[in-house]
């Protein structure tokens, strides 16, 4: 009895022993090397098998649609190139679980009907795309039904073309991703979602793009904070969407005529906080909105720094720092159905008698003069002249010149620092 | 007429008031642009100065200027000399003075913080409404012998230019809303100097994009060389009609 349970014992040792013994050999690494047996990608993606790992030295490798299709980590010494001669794509991931890491990925091709892309990924989950640089590609990183994954340090150096040039990275119908620490520029639109749920966007950068720096379409429950949004055609654009956390980041210099710093469309139960509006044509531009709370925010030297439809409801705005903007506030409409409180107004004059920090009367952020322009356009010819600020000046001795019905009940009588 | 001018800057430069001139602009210009540390941004401050005390300053400085030295306008008079070379002479030397003044006082600030084409525009315009509104002073001197009515039409002047035209404007607007007033309103900012002169210092700015599609027909218009020329030329006419007929008036004026 008991030598068959030792036995048993020892049996069941050598068969995980030899387990774990074949799963070591089976963790290959392959060497891509000019000069030796394998000398391109392909032989060593022949050779390869799941698990293995391709290390790739450092040369210029010209590529064209390689498919990887086996779980397996390619891992570049010093930076190898992949050249795609303008032809196609140049990776495709079709295995789960694939890592690509220290490439520099450049001139992928460019098609009217297909989307060319420096590395696609298609049903990859738990892709691994790290530290590669992709230039003049016409979409960056392409990311289609993929669940979880990490795409992390890489740069992206677009066309700078407004008519060849896709997105930097750009998902569809993917979800749980990370995106966390990439550089994109000279793209047509940064980051793309469409249909990517549950993802996180994290301390990016994404600057110079012809379109907008990050674009939400149908994209619910996800949150991206800490990034940088500068200098972009149209700004950050979140539409048609639910349940998005906005915190941290830095919208800068979106300026041009029909620019904003945050564009909202048909999105609601959202919270913007602690960002940072900086120079923008327009600050955030709301349209059908319901639900989003913003707080803690700065609007500093925006053009306008808050559009906000008649058709948005239940927003709320508190604890907001409103400084050097041209307008705080405008409207289309009369009615309002939404909430300010608390906030800090720059051009806020009234006074404090009760001394508990908050003005005793009332602000109203929408200036008279531009409700004037939102019922007759071309007076905005008289921005800044004598009459403009004549105006502004008369809507505060005589409230009721003021047909808006928006008001900060409790402004805050000093900056707000969270 | 040489000898009118360099007395005329003489008597100017001995006065106090041209020096605290040059005083309050470069305090507020150097005070604007370095409150703000965005350049474009104490620009902007900086343009309400250039739109309403450049114009005020020129214009009751020159009317002032002028009554003060009727005297010596009349004894110049009493000379051989021809009467428009006389005046000529006056509205020169006021003129240049108070242009320097406003280099000094704006001009150079604006070179030093911002060189860019802005701050070319923003001198450009500067200078051409000093001397706007220099002859529409020498116009309102001439109209009355009473100095006290001279000044009071002078400040009337710059009151309707800066406020109550801007005012009519807007009333128009909001009468001819249902049409397309783009075009009008570029018409109408020709019969404005100061209307002109902001605008073409505006959409050189930032601030322009704000404008919408007003701002884009005025900036197809004012955009163009033909525009900026076109411009020029107008506020250069307002240097030159005011003046032109204050000269008539001079003429035959019995003194």
């Amino acid at each position: 009895m008991r030598s068959s349970f030792m036995t048993f014992l020892t049996l069941s040792g050598l068969i995980i022993l030899h387990f774990s013994l074949t799963n070591k050999v089976s963790a290959r690494e392959i060497t891509v090397k000019p000069g030796t047996e394998i000398n391109t990608l392909q032989s060593a993606m022949l050779l390869a098998k799941n698990g293995d790992i391709i290390k790739v030295s450092k040369s210029t490798y010209f590529i064209e649609d390689l498919i990887i299709d086996k779980s397996i980590s390619l891992i570049g010494i010093d930076f190898p190139i992949l050249d795609g001669q303008k032809k196609s794509n140049l990776l495709i991931i079709r295995a789960p679980h694939v890592t690509v890491k220290g490439f520099i990925i450049r001139n992928s091709g460019f098609a009217n009907i297909k989307d060319k892309a420096g590395i696609r990924v298609e049903k990859g989950d738990g892709v691994s795309i790290l530290n590669n640089r992709l230039e003049s590609t016409c979409f960056g990183i392409y990311l289609a039904k993929v669940k979880g994954g990490t795409i992390s340090g890489n740069t992206i150096l677009g066309t700078n073309s407004v008519i060849q040039s896709g997105n930097g990275i750009h998902l569809w119908y993917s979800n749980n991703l990370r995106i966390i620490n990439n550089k994109i520029s000279g793209q047509r639109d940064g980051i793309y979602f469409e249909f990517a749920t549950h993802c996180e966007i994290v301390r990016n950068v994404s600057e110079n793009n012809h379109r907008y720096g990050l674009h939400f379409m149908f994209s619910n429950n996800d949150n991206y904070s800490y990034n940088t949004f500068r200098n972009n055609g149209s700004g950050v654009a979140v539409m048609y969407t639910k349940n998005i956390i906005m915190t941290d980041n830095t919208f800068d210099q979106n300026w041009g005529g029909s620019s904003y710093g945050l564009l909202l469309k048909d999105i609601s139960k959202s919270y913007i906080a602690f960002n940072k509006f900086s120079r923008n044509t327009s600050g955030i531009y709301m349209e059908g909105t319901s639900e989003v709370k913003t707080e803690y925010n700065d609007f500093l030297n925006n053009g306008l720094a808050v559009r906000m439809l008649a058709n948005c409801e239940k927003d709320t705005f508190l604890l907001n720092n409103f400084m050097g903007n041209t307008f705080d506030f405008t409207t289309n409409g009369t009615e309002n159905l939404n909430y300010l409180q608390g906030n800090y107004w720059d051009k806020y004059s009234g006074y404090d008698l009760d001394r508990d920090k908050k003005g005793d009367l009332p602000y109203r952020p929408v200036s008279l003069y531009s409700q004037i322009i939102e019922k007759l356009p071309s007076a905005v010819f008289l921005l800044r002249s004598f009459m403009a600020e004549l105006l502004d000046k008369a809507e505060r001795a005589l409230p009721s010149m003021s047909y808006v019905n928006l008001y900060d009940n409790e402004p805050s009588m000093h900056i707000i620092r969270p | 007429m040489h000898k009118i001018i360099k007395y005329v800057l003489h008597d100017i430069f001995r006065n106090r008031i041209l020096l605290a001139y040059v005083v309050l602009l470069s305090l507020s210009s150097f005070g604007l642009f370095m409150m703000n540390e965005d350049v474009s941004k104490g620009l902007s401050s900086l343009l309400t100065v250039l739109l309403i005390v450049v114009p005020l300053v020129s214009i009751l400085f020159t009317t002032i200027y002028f009554f003060n030295s009727y005297e010596f306008i009349e004894l110049l008079i009493a000379q051989p000399l021809k009467r428009s070379n006389i005046l000529l002479g006056v509205y020169c030397g006021v003129g240049l003075s108070l242009l320097l003044a406003f280099w000094i006082g704006i001009g150079l600030p604006v070179l030093i913080f911002d060189g860019t084409i802005v701050g070319w525009y923003f001198i450009l315009s500067g200078s051409l409404l000093t001397m706007v509104f220099v002859s529409l002073a020498f116009l309102a001197s001439v109209l009355t012998r009473d100095k006290a009515r001279g000044i009071g039409i002078s400040v009337l002047l710059w009151f309707y230019f800066t406020l109550i035209f801007d005012g009519i404007l807007l009333m128009m607007m909001f009468a001819f809303s249902d049409y397309p007033l783009e075009k009008l309103t570029i018409f109408m900012s020709c019969l404005n100097p100061v209307d002109l002169a902001r605008i073409l210092v505006l959409l050189k700015m930032d601030i322009s994009a704000l404008m919408g599609y007003t701002g884009a027909v005025f900036n197809q218009f004012f955009g163009s060389s033909f525009g900026i020329v076109l411009a020029v030329l107008v506020m250069l006419t307002w240097v030159l009609v005011p003046i032109g007929i204050a000269l008539r008036i001079f003429k035959g004026k019995n003194l």
